[in-house]
């Protein structure tokens, strides 16, 4: 009857290498590997791409001045408009989120939240057209307003007849990123623990101030996560942008003619680019990725930094 | 700050489903009193009909009377939101806010509604109600550090203290000993005693020693068959249900007949 012992001691002494255990610690192991080589595959394409424009000598740069001062009024305004898209979209992003977990009937946050979902189905190009052929005709005399009487303050200046500006641009990015916001936020929302919810209604608290305690701080990692995708989504964002937004060059003006963005730059001149032309547009989108990077990493840190406090330990 | 509970014909029910039937009890002041009974006869969901947070969930509702000194819980025009003010709660597992340190955790309640306070008088207060649910001596050098940190049963002190802390008149408490160790538990079943000089404490236990050991008064609750309402069988000294209960129900569950 020693059976048992012997199958024990063997047990614990060698672990059994099974082989459906193998296959799947290799597929994912590979599949690991895999997102970084072309990740650094990219990179690696991209830098050695952009050398020629980042060491050509500044007078036979587009504008004549150098790579930097072509490149940063592309990085403004394509940095200006997603912050302002997120800026406008956020709030309203939670706000949906939360009516569609806490507030609404079952039935009536179930069929929004489908057709919030829908709305991330809308490809950009469509988001660009009704943005540049309905959206932003519309806005002419809101701009019209704006400047007449906020024009001491600069983003403000003299009005687009055409309504085809930064702004423009901003709102329809705004619209094209709340979807993504939303369905992260409304997941985070809904996963708040019933325990907590209980504990802050138990302590006397509103249904508002129940949600103050308990849901937002429990999903604020999420809603930033949320964000930072939607962030990504905006400063990558090509064809909407491309279509809305009549390029210029850069204006502190917002409402009126004037800048542009990294990838509407790329995409409306790539076609026609050759030689060193092409080595700026990839050194742009070089750019793009490092600013990319960069705020993926501050969101990072952002949900790290109150790591102690996220109730995960 | 301690008041009688009177509860009249009270039934409960959630949707279609009668939960609990005509419960009439009532509860002195600066006492103890445990409910106990079998899994789902209804002692948790009359505990929480106590405070008005069964209705949290969709579909409960109520049909009697719960006076607090007279006044009825389930008046016409009286918010929910003060009615948890005056009578806190403990829940079966311990739940602090996680986002917030053990001083906010304290301080969540106070600090609802708006309600400003002083730093000093925030600091005093912290301190008076961790020293209230015996824990001051524990926690009093990382009043910042998250309350998610700490063991189980000083978590489960820490909600403790969150709810005296909003100076409630009633303590009602759902198995707060269910999650613990044994240690832990007689910590608890301390501070329970303590607190009875202050407040009338209600509680719900699964442990009919434990029961035996805090109340002043128990309840036992049963239901016929499944699919009953729940019925409180018996309510009397928590001598005499241990020592001599009137029904033979209450007799075979104290002696581990079923249950």
């Amino acid at each position: 009857m020693n059976a048992p012992a012997t199958r024990r001691a063997r047990s614990s002494s060698t672990a059994v290498r099974r082989p459906g255990d193998i296959l799947f610690n290799g597929a994912s192991l590979g599949s690991a590997v895999l997102i970084l080589l072309i990740l650094a595959g990219v990179a690696f394409f991209l830098v050695m791409e952009a050398v020629p424009a980042l060491t050509a000598p500044a007078e036979e740069i587009s504008g004549g001045e150098g790579f930097f001062a072509y490149v940063w009024p592309l990085v403004f305004g394509t940095v200006v408009a997603s912050v302002i898209a997120m800026l406008l979209g956020t709030p309203v992003a939670i706000g949906i989120a939360l009516f569609v977990s806490h507030y609404a009937p079952r039935r009536l946050g179930n069929g929004i939240g489908f057709v919030i979902d829908l709305l991330a189905a809308v490809p950009s190009v469509v988001f660009g057209m009704w943005g540049m052929a309905v959206f932003a005709p519309r806005l002419g005399p809101l701009y019209e307003w704006l400047s007449q009487n906020l024009g001491w303050i600069p983003i403000f200046g003299d009005a687009s007849a055409t309504g085809r500006t930064l702004m423009t641009a901003s709102i329809v990015l705004a619209v094209m990123i709340l979807p993504i916001i939303t369905s992260v936020s409304r997941e985070v929302f809904l996963q708040t623990p019933r325990l907590h919810e209980e504990a802050a209604l138990a302590l006397g608290a509103t249904k508002w101030e129940m949600i103050r305690t308990a849901v937002l701080p429990f999903g604020m990692p999420g809603v930033i996560g949320g964000t930072m995708l939607g962030l990504g989504r905006a400063l990558g964002e090509t064809m909407a942008v491309a279509i809305i937004l009549a390029p210029g060059v850069f204006s502190w003006n917002f409402i009126g003619a004037g800048n542009a963005t990294i990838p509407a730059e790329i995409a409306l001149n790539f076609p026609e680019a050759a030689g060193l032309r092409l080595s700026e547009l990839i050194a742009a989108g070089l750019v793009l990725f490092v600013i990319t990077l960069a705020v993926n990493l501050f969101a990072r840190w952002i949900v790290d930094r109150r790591a102690e406090f996220s109730g995960a330990n | 700050m301690s008041k009688r509970i009177d509860v009249k014909d009270l039934d409960i029910y959630y949707g279609d489903f009668h939960a609990v039937k005509g419960v009439s009890m009532t509860i002195e002041p600066r006492s103890v009193t445990a409910f106990i009974g079998p899994s789902g006869c209804g002692k948790s969901t009359f505990l929480r009909t106590l405070n008005r947070m069964h209705e949290v969930i969709p579909g409960a509702r109520v049909e009697g009377e719960v006076l607090i000194d007279g006044q009825n819980l389930y008046g016409k025009g009286v918010d929910p939101v003060d009615v948890r003010r005056q009578v806190g709660m403990v829940f079966q597992r311990p739940n602090p806010f996680p986002t917030m340190s053990i001083k906010e955790n304290v301080l969540a309640g106070v600090r609802l509604n708006a309600r400003r306070i002083s730093s000093s008088a925030a600091d005093e207060l912290t301190e008076r109600a961790l020293r209230g649910a015996n824990l001051w001596n524990e926690v009093k050098d990382r009043l910042d550090k998250p309350g998610s940190g700490l063991s189980g049963g000083q978590q489960q002190r820490l909600c403790i203290a969150r709810a005296i802390a909003i100076q409630p008149e009633v303590i009602l408490m759902d198995e707060p000993c269910s999650a613990l160790d044994p240690i832990s538990t007689l910590a608890i079943e301390d501070l329970i005693n303590d607190l009875k000089s202050d407040y009338t404490v209600v509680i719900v236990t699964h442990n009919m020693q434990q029961a035996a050991r805090v109340s002043d008064k128990t309840g036992f609750f049963n239901l016929k068959a499944t699919g009953q309402p729940g019925q409180l069988v018996e309510f009397d000294t928590t001598q005499t249900i241990f020592n001599n209960p009137s029904q033979k129900a209450t007799e075979d569950y104290i002696s581990g007949r079923f249950g």
